[in-house]
């Protein structure tokens, strides 16, 4: 159980992580992309965690909702968009929520991967970041039953990151990858692993 | 007057494109909404949103985008409006630029404006 104390944490790790992995993210971003990818998120997550005083002792979903218009407002490129919808369709699942479960957090996540799909029109095996997102989600509902919430979240960390080395096998039909057709396969997707990045700073926290 | 936005990853494109535009239709309602706030390539929430309110009237707003993020954060600010009319169009930015300033400033509606940007993507250009 994850109080919104923990969350406002949260994003500070996530902001560290994103910060530290700045270059290696436009690193991958620069054969395939426009090479922005890690400097336009270190803008967003700056954004967020200097918005974390507006954030103290509201509810989950007030935070979210706040963390992706950020994102919406600062990123600049494609992961604006995405990761902004994210977090605002998971914020849509968390109004009013002060505590998240992991069945909350799983019903998050699944808002978030819906709303990609739809804002990116896109789906998996596209070399996008839903390719470590869906197998990420899909490993943790297999494991919910008796699992502990370290075992669920530790099953969908080694998923995502399974699913980052699988968008090395993929020909990129999304995003600015995708003007390079075949040229694309045996690049691994910044955004798969921008999302993995996050993702383990949510599994370290509470895993 | 039905108003234009036109959404580019680059302040020079939207602001060429809309110049060409003006220059066939000077009284057209045209604001140009590219890159980021520090001159940057990329696509800003807020400069489109207050590119849209700009040129708004009751007669609605027609939009064109480059590519990729153009549409994705255009389509977040359409979710974001109230209010406002605002369409998004389907063709390419210097000539749908062109043609939408030209239908607009005759007075044609939001729909009309719509059909010319989409109509100027499948003119041939080589016509021999």
């Amino acid at each position: 159980m994850a109080t919104t104390a923990d969350l406002l944490a949260l994003l500070e790790d996530m902001n560290a992580i994103i910060q530290e992995n700045k270059n290696y993210l436009t690193e991958l971003d620069m054969p395939i992309g426009d090479s922005d990818h890690g400097i336009n998120l270190a803008r967003g997550f700056q954004a967020v965690v200097d918005k974390l005083p507006a954030m103290e002792g509201k509810d989950a979903g007030f935070i979210l909702k706040t963390v992706g218009m950020t994102l919406v407002s600062t990123v600049g490129g494609a992961s604006g968009p995405l990761y902004g919808t994210a977090f605002m369709k998971a914020a849509a699942t968390a109004n009013g929520k002060t505590e998240i479960s992991q069945e909350d957090f799983l019903s998050m996540l699944t808002a978030a991967v819906d709303g990609v799909k739809l804002r990116g029109k896109a789906t998996t095996g596209e070399q996008t970041m839903l390719d470590a997102m869906v197998p990420a989600l899909e490993a943790m509902r297999a494991k919910t039953g008796d699992a502990s919430p370290s075992e669920v979240l530790s099953a969908g960390l080694a998923a995502a990151e399974d699913g980052v080395e699988r968008t090395k096998d993929m020909i990129a039909t999304k995003g600015r990858a995708s003007y390079l057709g075949e040229r694309s396969l045996g690049h691994q997707d910044p955004g798969a692993t921008s999302f993995t990045l996050l993702f383990s700073t949510i599994v370290k926290r509470f895993g | 007057m039905v108003g234009i936005v036109i959404v580019s990853h680059s302040q020079k494109v939207a602001e060429g494109a809309m110049e060409l535009a003006l220059q066939m239709a000077a009284d057209a309602r045209i604001a140009a909404a590219g890159g980021l706030p520090d001159g940057g390539i990329g696509t800003d929430f807020q400069k489109i949103l207050e590119a849209v309110e700009r040129v708004a009237s009751e007669d609605g707003v027609v939009i064109l985008f480059d590519m990729g993020s153009a549409l994705m954060t255009t389509e977040m600010v359409l979710e974001s409006l109230e209010g406002i009319n605002a369409a998004i169009a389907d063709g390419p930015i210097v000539e749908g630029a062109i043609a939408a300033a030209v239908s607009a400033s005759i007075g044609l509606g939001q729909q009309a404006v719509l059909e010319a940007v989409r109509q100027a993507g499948t003119e041939p250009k080589l016509l021999s």
